[in-house]
C-alpha cells in the first residue's frame, strides 16, 4: 500500500507504531460490554417489536406473559409514560418522540413492549404471549409521496408530513442562471444504507430508588449533547443520570449515537423491575430499528459557462429522515450545509431544504453522515456537465477548484475551507494513479467491444462540527429566541501518579479506531517518553470525567480535535514539570529538555529521571518552584474559535477542517453477468497533517469498504406497506473483503492552521466520494445518464444485453393485479386440479364452512360468522417453518356453479398476509377441473427475513389447499397423495371423513 | 435471536433417530449440519418439540463409491465430500458444485443430505442431485425407499420426505467417459444464495440444462447440442418457462438473461470437457 514516506524525526506523532489496542482485539480479549460481567440479580430485557409500518394500537394485553414464570416485569407505553417524558426533538414542531410506540406504531420493528426477565430466552418466550390487536393504516414510505396532499400522515399534529422547509439564497443565484448560456441539471434518488457495526447496541441499565438516579453503562458514542435528551427523557437533572462506556466498542461509524431511545426505554425498565437490566440488541433488532442514513431526493442545476465553468447551482433536497425526527436530525441535511459549493469556487447559491416523515426507521448518524447524499448529486452533475459539454470531466472538474492561494477560503454558504491545494493534489492524483495508462486500457478495451469506464470525484471533507450547524434548520429570528449554539469543545486529562508514571484520559470512546495508540504517542513525545510507557484510558464516565456535549466520536474529530486537546494538557503540564526540573537542576527555564526518559538543561550528563520530577507534586509539595500549584492533574479544554454561531443571514461554518479528495475509478462491466467490476481504485487524500500514517490507511480502506456497500450492494428497503425487505444479512449485503478490492491511496500534505496538530478528520471522506466515482465509471462505460444505487447487476441488464429476445411459446399472461396498491408486489399464481367428481358437489363444498376448513391447511378450528364468513386458526408453514395464525376468510362475487372469490386474512407472530382467489369450476364428462389464480401480500417478521421465498412458499400452501379440495371431493380415487396422519386425526376431530 | 425451548435427543444408532421420528411425526426435525436449521430456531421460525441429531451414527458417516454411484450418508459433511478422494475425477460437477455452496465455514458444518432435505431453491447440492439424475434413499422405522430427484423435491423447501422418514443417503452418479459436466453460478457475492445456478451434462448425444436459483426448485430439461441451429430457440424457451420473478437481488428479465447467457457458457464448457 501506499502510505507516503514520513520524513525521520525524533517525533512519534507521525509514525505507524504497531496498535496498542491489537494485541488484546487480535487475541478475543476486548473488553465490550457484552463480555463484562453484571451485578446479581441482574434481569434480560426483550423487546416487542410492530410488525406493521403504520397502525394504530387498539390494545395490548400483556396478562399471560406477565403470568409465565422468570418474567419480572412487562413494560408497555402505560409505564414509559408514567416514568419518562417525549424524547427532545430538535425543531419547534408538534411532534412528540418516544422510545417506544404510543397509541400508534410508525415504523417497522418500532419498539411496543419490553419483557424483562430472568433471561434473554424466557423474555422472548414472554414476547410471544403478548396480544397486541392493531388496526393498520396506509403507509408512506416514498418521501415525495410523503409531501401529497393525500398522503397518509404518520403525525396527527403535524398535518401533514413536511417537517420544516427553509430556503437559503447567497449570492444572486437568478441572475446567474439568467447569464449562463448553459443549464444542466440531475435527478438523484439517494437510498438508504448503513455502516453496520459487528457490535451491535448494548446496555446494563439500574435505577437507584433513594437518589431517583440512574446508572447505565452503553456502547454509545457520542455526541455527548445527546445525554442532556436522555435525562429530561428520564425525568431526572443531567447528574442523576451517570453514563459510562465500556473500553472496548465493536465499530459504531455514527449508529451508536442512535442507542440512546433504548438507554431511556431499558432505564425505565430497570426502574419498573425494581433490579438491574441488561439488553444486547440483536442482528434483527439492529437492521430494523437501530438507525440509517437518510434516503433524499435531489433537484440540482447548475448555470454553465461553454467552457464548463459553474457559476451557480440551485438544491432542492427533500430530505427522509423516517418516522421520528429524532435527535440530532435533521443534522444529516445541514452537517454539509458550509460546503454545498464542494471543492468549487461557486458563489451563488440557491438551497431548498425540506425535511419529511415516512413510515421507515428513524435516521441518525452514520459515516459520511450528510456527505454522500451531497456529493452524489454534486459529481454526478460534473460528470454530466463533462458528457453534455463534452469537455473532459478532469477540465470540468480543474476549471472549477478554488484557487490554491485563496485559503482559507470563505465558501457561498458560510464554511471556512482551511487549507488545501486542490489543483497539486489533482495533478499528483492523475501522475500517480496512472491515468494515462487507465486511458489506454479504456481504448483497448472498447476496441475490443468490452464496456470499460473512468469515472472522478472530487470532495471537501468536512470534520470537527460545530455544534451549532444544526440551529440552521432555524430562521435567524428562531435562534436568536433559542440562544447561540456554537463551538466544539474537546477534552483531555493527564495525571501523573506517585511514580510520575503518566496516565491520560479523553472524552471520546473510541470504537477500535487506534485512539489509544496515537494518545500515547503525542503525550510521549511531550514528555521525552516512549508511547509505551503512557497509559491511556477512554472508557468515560459522566459521574466522574471531564466531558462535554462535543465529547464522543463522530464527525472525524479524533485526530484534529482530541488528539490537539491532549497535546494542550500534555504542555501545560510539561511547562510545569519544567519549571520543577529547572530549580531542582539550579537551570535556566528556557533550557529544560525532556528527552529519552529523562529532564536536563543541555547536557544529559547531568539529568534527572522524568519520574523523579513528575512526581515531586505528590511526595514535596513544599519544594515547589513559586507559581507552581501542582502537577498532578491537568484538563485541557479546547474548542476552535472559528466555529462560530450561523449569522444573521445564515451563513454557517459548518465544520472546522476540510480535507480533500480525488478520486479515480476504472472499472469494466462483464459483458454476461453485468458486474461492475473495479480494476483500478485511486484516492488521494489531504487531510492535513497524517498522525499515524498506518492508520490514516486503515481509515481509508474503512471508509472505502463502507462506500463500496453503498455503491454496490447495500439497501435499506421496504415494502409499500412499510415492511421491511431486508431484515437479514442474507438481503442486506455488505461486502466482504472478496468484494473489496486494494486501493492505490496517495496524500498530498496540507496542515490545518485551525487545529493543534495541523490534523484534519479522514475516515468518511471515501462515504462521500466514492459512491459517486463508481457511479460516474459506471455512467462512462455504459454512456448512459441514470444511474441509482445500489448498482446491481440486475438494473445495468438492459444496458448491457440489449432488447430480450421474445419465447417461441409466450407464457400465459399474468392476471392483472385487482388489490393492493399500485407498485405494491403482490405474490401473484395460478393452478390447476382436475378432480373425478361433479362441480356441484365441489361447488356445495366451497360454501360449506366445515368441509372448506378440513381442506385449510393446518385448520384447528372454526368460527362461523355468517354463511360467506368465518374465522379459524391455522397452522400455516413450509419445511420446518411453522407458524400459528388466525386467519378470517369470506366468499364473495358467487356465481354458482362456476365461480367464486375466496378472500382472507391471517395474523400471527410470524407475519400477516391477505389475499384472495378466484376459483373457476368447469365439468366435463363427469370430472371437474379447478383452476384459480390467486394474489397475496405478505408482511411483518417473515417478509422481512425470508422475502426471497414468499412466493414459492404462497405457491407450496395455496397449492396444498387445492390439492386438499381436489383430494376431499374426489374421495380416495384422487389417490394422487397420501394424505398425512395429522390431517387424518383433523379432520376425525373436525367430524369430516377424509 | 434465542430459540423456543426444545428437546435434544442425541441418536446412538439409526434405530433410535427412526423411533424418535415415528414418536414425534412433523414434531420432530432433523438436526445434522443446523446450518439452515438453526437460524430458522432462533428467528423461531421454527419451533420443533424434539430435535434429533444424527452426527453420531456411525452407519450415517460412510461415503461409498460402488463404480456407479456415490453414495454419501446422512451424516458427511459438505467439507468431508470435498476433501474425498479424487472426487474431482469421480464426478466433476459435485466438485465443482461443492464449491459453491456457502462458506467455508458452512461447508465445514453442513451436510450433503442435509442440503437435500431442505430444498432451497437456490441450492447447489439439490441442482446437481437433479441435474445429475441422482437419487435419495428414504427410511422410516419399518421401511426404505429410494425416489428419485425429480421425484423427491415438491416445491419450496417442500418434498416427499414423510414427518417420519429421514435421509438415510443420498447417491450421485459417478462420471461416464466421453461426458462433460460443468457447474457455474452468479450470486450477489460470493457465497450468496444464487440468482441463477446452472450445471450441465453434455454427451454425444444430448445437452441437458440444469438451473437453480429461478424457479420454486431446481429444473432440468435436455436441449439440442450446441452446434444445432435450434438450440438459441430452445435455452431461450426454458429461460422463460422458468417464470423468473423480481425479487430484491435481481430482475425477472435478469435471470432469464443468465439462463441464456451463463447456461450457454456452461454448455460449453461441459461439451469442452468430454473427456
Amino acid at each position: 500500500m501506499n502510505v507516503i514516506d514520513r520524513p525521520k524525526t525524533d517525533n512519534w506523532v507521525g509514525k505507524s507504531l504497531p496498535r496498542v489496542e491489537d494485541a488484546a482485539l487480535l487475541t478475543g480479549r476486548g473488553r465490550y460490554i457484552d463480555d463484562l460481567g453484571v451485578k446479581p440479580g441482574t434481569a434480560h430485557a426483550a423487546i416487542l417489536r410492530s410488525p406493521h409500518g403504520h397502525a394504530n394500537i387498539l390494545g395490548i394485553d400483556a396478562a399471560r406473559a406477565r403470568a409465565l414464570p422468570g418474567v419480572f416485569a412487562v413494560i408497555t407505553a402505560e409505564e414509559v409514560q408514567r416514568y419518562g417524558s417525549s424524547l427532545v426533538v430538535g425543531l419547534k414542531i408538534p411532534v412528540e418522540c418516544w422510545p417506544l410506540a404510543i397509541d400508534k406504531v410508525r415504523y417497522y420493528g418500532e419498539p411496543v413492549a419490553v419483557v424483562v426477565a430472568l433471561d434473554r430466552y424466557v423474555a422472548e418466550d414472554a414476547l410471544d404471549l403478548i396480544a397486541v390487536r392493531y388496526e393498520t393504516l396506509a403507509a408512506v414510505i416514498d418521501p415525495e409521496e410523503a409531501l401529497a396532499d393525500d398522503a397518509p400522515v404518520l403525525h396527527e399534529g403535524l398535518k401533514g408530513n413536511l417537517a420544516n422547509e427553509r430556503r437559503f439564497t447567497y449570492g444572486d443565484p437568478d441572475a446567474a442562471f439568467a447569464a449562463a448560456p448553459h443549464r444542466i441539471g440531475i435527478d438523484v434518488k439517494f437510498p438508504r444504507s448503513a455502516c453496520t457495526p459487528i457490535e451491535t447496541y448494548g446496555i446494563v441499565a439500574e435505577y437507584d430508588p433513594g437518589a431517583d438516579a440512574y446508572d447505565v453503562l452503553a456502547n454509545f458514542q457520542g455526541p455527548f449533547s445527546i445525554h442532556a435528551v436522555m435525562a429530561r427523557a428520564l425525568n431526572v437533572p443531567g447528574n442523576r443520570l451517570r453514563l459510562r462506556t465500556p473500553g472496548d466498542s465493536g465499530g459504531s461509524f455514527g449508529i451508536k449515537q442512535a442507542i440512546f431511545p433504548y438507554v431511556v426505554l431499558i432505564g425505565i425498565a430497570a426502574r419498573v423491575a425494581g433490579r438491574p437490566v441488561k439488553w444486547v440488541e440483536d442482528r434483527l433488532e439492529h437492521l430494523m430499528a437501530s438507525t440509517v442514513a437518510t434516503n433524499r431526493v435531489t433537484t440540482l442545476a447548475a448555470a454553465v459557462e461553454t467552457d464548463g465553468r459553474i457559476t451557480a447551482l440551485s438544491w432542492d433536497q427533500i430530505e427522509d429522515t423516517g418516522a421520528h425526527l429524532r435527535a440530532p436530525e435533521p443534522a444529516t441535511l445541514y452537517r454539509m450545509h458550509g460546503n454545498m459549493t464542494g471543492a468549487y469556487a461557486i458563489r451563488n447559491v440557491a438551497i431548498r431544504n425540506r425535511v419529511v416523515l415516512t413510515n421507515k426507521m428513524p435516521t441518525g448518524l452514520n459515516r459520511g453522515f450528510g456527505g454522500p447524499q451531497v456529493y452524489y448529486a454534486l459529481e454526478r452533475l460534473m460528470q454530466r456537465i463533462a458528457v453534455e459539454l463534452d469537455i473532459d470531466p478532469v477540465d470540468v472538474i480543474r476549471r472549477n477548484f478554488i484557487p490554491a492561494g485563496e485559503f482559507p477560503y470563505r465558501t457561498a454558504s458560510g464554511a471556512l475551507y482551511d487549507s488545501g491545494d486542490y489543483q497539486a493534489a489533482l495533478a499528483t492524483a492523475i501522475a500517480q494513479g496512472g491515468l494515462e495508462e487507465l486511458k489506454a486500457r479504456r481504448d483497448a478495451a472498447r476496441a475490443e467491444g468490452r464496456l470499460y469506464g473512468i469515472g472522478y470525484a472530487a470532495v471537501v471533507e468536512p470534520s470537527v462540527s460545530n455544534m451549532g450547524y444544526i440551529t440552521a434548520v432555524l430562521t435567524p429570528d428562531q435562534r436568536a429566541k433559542a440562544g447561540a449554539k456554537n463551538g466544539a469543545q474537546a477534552t483531555a486529562t493527564i495525571s501523573l501518579d506517585a511514580v510520575g508514571s503518566v496516565t491520560i484520559h479523553v472524552a471520546s470512546v473510541p470504537q477500535g479506531q487506534g485512539h489509544r495508540t496515537v494518545l500515547s504517542q503525542v503525550v510521549a513525545d511531550a514528555f521525552g517518553l516512549k508511547p509505551s510507557d503512557i497509559a491511556v484510558a477512554t472508557e468515560l464516565d459522566t459521574a466522574k470525567d471531564a466531558w462535554s456535549i462535543a465529547s464522543g466520536n463522530y464527525s472525524s474529530r479524533f485526530a484534529a480535535a482530541v488528539a490537539g486537546a491532549a497535546q494542550i494538557a500534555a504542555m501545560r503540564l510539561r511547562a510545569k514539570l519544567a519549571a520543577i526540573a529547572a530549580k531542582q537542576l539550579n537551570a535556566e527555564l528556557e533550557d529544560i529538555v525532556f528527552a529519552g526518559g529523562r529532564v536536563h538543561a543541555g547536557d544529559p550528563a547531568t539529568s534527572l529521571a522524568f519520574g523523579r520530577v513528575a512526581s515531586a507534586s505528590h511526595w514535596a509539595p513544599a519544594d515547589l518552584p513559586q507559581g507552581v500549584d501542582h502537577a498532578i492533574r491537568e484538563t485541557a479544554f479546547w474548542t476552535p474559535p472559528e466555529l462560530t454561531a450561523p449569522t444573521g443571514d445564515d451563513l454557517i461554518n459548518s465544520s472546522l477542517c476540510h480535507g480533500f479528495i480525488f478520486d479515480i475509478c476504472a472499472v469494466e462491466i462483464d459483458r454476461v453477468t453485468c458486474e461492475v467490476k473495479i480494476d483500478r481504485y485511486v484516492t488521494m487524500h489531504d487531510c492535513g497533517k497524517i498522525l499515524h500514517p498506518g492508520m490514516v490507511e486503515g481509515q481509508v480502506t474503512g471508509g472505502f469498504a463502507h462506500a463500496l456497500g453503498a455503491a454496490l450492494y447495500e439497501e435499506s428497503s421496504y415494502a409499500p406497506d412499510g415492511g421491511l425487505l431486508s431484515g437479514t444479512l442474507a438481503d442486506y449485503l455488505i461486502p466482504t473483503i472478496m468484494e473489496t478490492p486494494a486501493l492505490r491511496i496517495l496524500h498530498h500534505e496540507s496542515p490545518s492552521p485551525f487545529t493543534p496538530l495541523g490534523a484534519k478528520g479522514v475516515g468518511e471522506g471515501n462515504c462521500m466520494s466514492t459512491p459517486v466515482c463508481i457511479a460516474n465509471a459506471v455512467a462512462d462505460a455504459l454512456g448512459i445518464a441514470d444511474i441509482t444505487l445500489p448498482i446491481l447487476p440486475a438494473k445495468l441488464a438492459e444496458h448491457v444485453h440489449g432488447i430480450e429476445p421474445e419465447p417461441r411459446n409466450p407464457p400465459a399472461p399474468k392476471a392483472k393485479s385487482t388489490m393492493g396498491k399500485p407498485g405494491e408486489r403482490m405474490l401473484t399464481g395460478q393452478g390447476k386440479a382436475v378432480v373425478e367428481a361433479p362441480r356441484q358437489k365441489i361447488w356445495d363444498m366451497l360454501l360449506d364452512p366445515q368441509a372448506l376448513m378440513s381442506i385449510i391447511p393446518g385448520a384447528h378450528g372454526v368460527e362461523k360468522v355468517s354463511d360467506t364468513e368465518f374465522r379459524a386458526d391455522v397452522t400455516l408453514g413450509i419445511g420446518p417453518v411453522k407458524g400459528r395464525y388466525s386467519a378470517a376468510i369470506s366468499l364473495t362475487d358467487l356465481n354458482e356453479p362456476e365461480s367464486v372469490t375466496l378472500s382472507g386474512g391471517t395474523e400471527g407472530a410470524l407475519g400477516s398476509g391477505h389475499g384472495s382467489g378466484r376459483v373457476t369450476l368447469t365439468e366435463e364428462a363427469g370430472k371437474t377441473t379447478i383452476t384459480y389464480t390467486y394474489e397475496a401480500a405478505v408482511g411483518g417478521k417473515v417478509a422481512s427475513i425470508g422475502g426471497r421465498l414468499l412466493d414459492g412458499a404462497a405457491r407450496v400452501v395455496i397449492g396444498q389447499f387445492f390439492d386438499a379440495l381436489a383430494r376431499k371431493a374426489g374421495g380416495k380415487t384422487g389417490g394422487r397423495i397420501r394424505l398425512p396422519a395429522a390431517f387424518k386425526r383433523l379432520f376425525a376431530m373436525l367430524g369430516v371423513g377424509a | 435471536m434465542k430459540p423456543a425451548a426444545f428437546d435434544y435427543l442425541r441418536a446412538g444408532d439409526a434405530a433410535e433417530a427412526l423411533e424418535a421420528l415415528h414418536q414425534e411425526g412433523g414434531d420432530a426435525r432433523i438436526l445434522a449440519g443446523g446450518q439452515s436449521l438453526f437460524p430458522m430456531l432462533n428467528m423461531r421460525l421454527a419451533r420443533p418439540k424434539l430435535l434429533v441429531d444424527v452426527m453420531h451414527v456411525a452407519e450415517f458417516g460412510r461415503i461409498d463409491d460402488d463404480g456407479r454411484t456415490i453414495r454419501i450418508g446422512a451424516g458427511v459433511r459438505q467439507a468431508v465430500l470435498e476433501r474425498h478422494v479424487d472426487l474431482k475425477a469421480r464426478q466433476p460437477m459435485l466438485a465443482a458444485a461443492l464449491a459453491w455452496v456457502g462458506h467455508a465455514q458452512t461447508r465445514a458444518r453442513g451436510t450433503v443430505c442435509g442440503s437435500i432435505a431442505h430444498a432451497d431453491p437456490s441450492g447447489e447440492l439439490p441442482l446437481a442431485l437433479l441435474t445429475l439424475g441422482g437419487s435419495v434413499h428414504l427410511r422410516n422405522r419399518k421401511k426404505r425407499r429410494v425416489l428419485a430427484a425429480n421425484a423427491f423435491t415438491t416445491g419450496m423447501m417442500a418434498t416427499q420426505k414423510g414427518d417420519d422418514e429421514l435421509i438415510e443417503a443420498v447417491s450421485f452418479p459417478v462420471a461416464v467417459p466421453g461426458t462433460g459436466y460443468a457447474f457455474r453460478e452468479i450470486g450477489r457475492r460470493h457465497g450468496d444464495f444464487a440468482i441463477v445456478a446452472c450445471a450441465a451434462v453434455v454427451d454425444a448425444a444430448k445437452t441437458v440444462l440444469g438451473i437453480g436459483g429461478v424457479a420454486d426448485m431446481p429444473v432440468r430439461r435436455e436441449l439440442p447440442l450446441p452446434a444445432d441451429p435450434a438450440f438459441a430457440d430452445a435455452l431461450n424457451q426454458f429461460a422463460w418457462d422458468l417464470d423468473a420473478r423480481d425479487d430484491l437481488h435481481a430482475t425477472g428479465r435478469y435471470r432469464r438473461d443468465l439462463v441464456r447467457q451463463l447456461g450457454r457458457q456452461t454448455i460449453e464448457e461441459a461439451a469442452s470437457c468430454r473427456a
